[in-house]
């Protein structure tokens, strides 16, 4: 690829996606009074996380089993107050070793 | 909040950001060596395809963008590929906005923006607020994991063995649910947002008509999650901050 256009190409690539994500971000300096619209961002990080999660954790592996256990590790050990690393560190330990096994 | 959200400990400091930036690194390794390989195969060298991971920080933009530019496409189309898939982002920043404390002023409101990922603002937005040191402290890992994974993906080609990628790529997924379920054992209304946001994405992922819109995976997230919260935020609106607004 030649140097000039790919900078050229790489400029407008991170230049929008730089911009896409200061705009609101350098414009909004007041704290949001609305009671409805207040509520809708305090939803919005947990369903982000729960959308992005599933149904996408069935397919990490290319083992359909290993990734169902996978799920259900994190969510037992979620479920009785282990920390993120723990159940993410668990999480892949048994993905791993199920893939080798399964 | 009192200033017990110092920068040595407690939930606003730079080595607990790096602590829930750790997960993240480490789930982004296996994509972003994918997007090394898919570089390097499509004629970037390798400095080139860890300088486009270096400054975008984004997985669907960057695929998309990669298209554009392999094809030589128009400045146009990588304009409008990048606003189009990273959208969602704009919507990040306004919550995000909302949870920062004062010490992101100054320069730092613009350089800020520039590490809001999904997954960094997943977990930093579900923190009670976001100062300065935190923020420095989330996005390391997650910078380091996401270049020095695409340099290793566009020098070595496909060397790790693939089911320790599927175990890497987990973490980021079991990050999540970690996250999601003490809240919603303790907060009816986030369990039923979680369910209907996952119910909508299953939907959107199998029923053949919802199928063939043609939403990247990324946009299906958040159509979903900005469904499932409205309706919530009607449902189940929160009370107002300061207690004063409860009826």
């Amino acid at each position: 690829m030649n140097p000039d256009g790919f900078f050229l190409y790489l400029l407008v690539m991170a230049g929008t996606t730089y911009l896409v994500r200061a705009i609101p971000f350098v414009l909004i300096r007041k704290k949001i009074k609305n009671r409805f619209l207040n509520s809708f961002l305090y939803y919005i990080p947990y369903t982000v996380l729960a959308a992005m999660t599933f149904p996408a954790i069935f397919y990490v592996s290319s083992s359909l089993p290993a990734s169902i256990l996978g799920t259900i590790t994190a969510l037992a050990l979620s479920f009785f107050g282990q920390s993120l690393l723990v159940v993410a560190a668990s999480s892949a330990l048994v993905i791993y070793l199920a893939q080798l096994v399964l | 909040m009192s200033e017990t959200t110092s920068n040595q400990m407690g939930p606003s400091s730079f080595g607990q950001g790096l602590r829930d930036g750790l997960p993240i690194g480490l789930g982004y390794f296996p994509v972003s060596f994918a997007f090394g390989i898919l570089a390097s195969s499509g004629g970037l060298s390798w400095w080139q395809a860890s300088l486009i991971s270096l400054l975008n920080l984004t997985s669907a933009g960057q695929f998309a963008g990669l298209d554009i530019l392999l094809s030589s496409g128009t400045l146009m189309e990588m304009a409008i590929s990048q606003v189009v898939i990273n959208i969602r982002y704009s919507l990040m920043s306004i919550t995000l906005s909302q949870k920062v404390d004062a010490s992101v002023g100054g320069y730092f409101r613009y350089v800020f923006p520039f590490n809001v990922t999904d997954e960094i603002f997943g977990i930093a937005a579900t923190r009670p607020s976001i100062s300065r040191s935190y923020w420095r402290g989330i996005r390391v890992l997650p910078i380091v994991g996401w270049t020095l994974g695409t340099l290793m993906g566009a020098l070595l080609g496909s060397v790790l063995p693939e089911a320790l990628m599927n175990a890497m790529s987990v973490m980021l997924y079991a990050m999540f649910i970690a996250i999601i379920i003490p809240i919603c054992k303790k907060e009816m209304p986030v369990l039923i947002a979680c369910l209907i946001a996952v119910c909508l994405n299953t939907l959107l992922t199998y029923v053949p008509f919802l199928k063939n819109l043609g939403l990247s995976s990324a946009m299906g997230v958040i159509v979903c999650a900005v469904l499932s919260s409205l309706i919530c935020a009607v449902l189940f609106p929160r009370p107002m901050e300061g207690g004063t607004d409860e009826s």
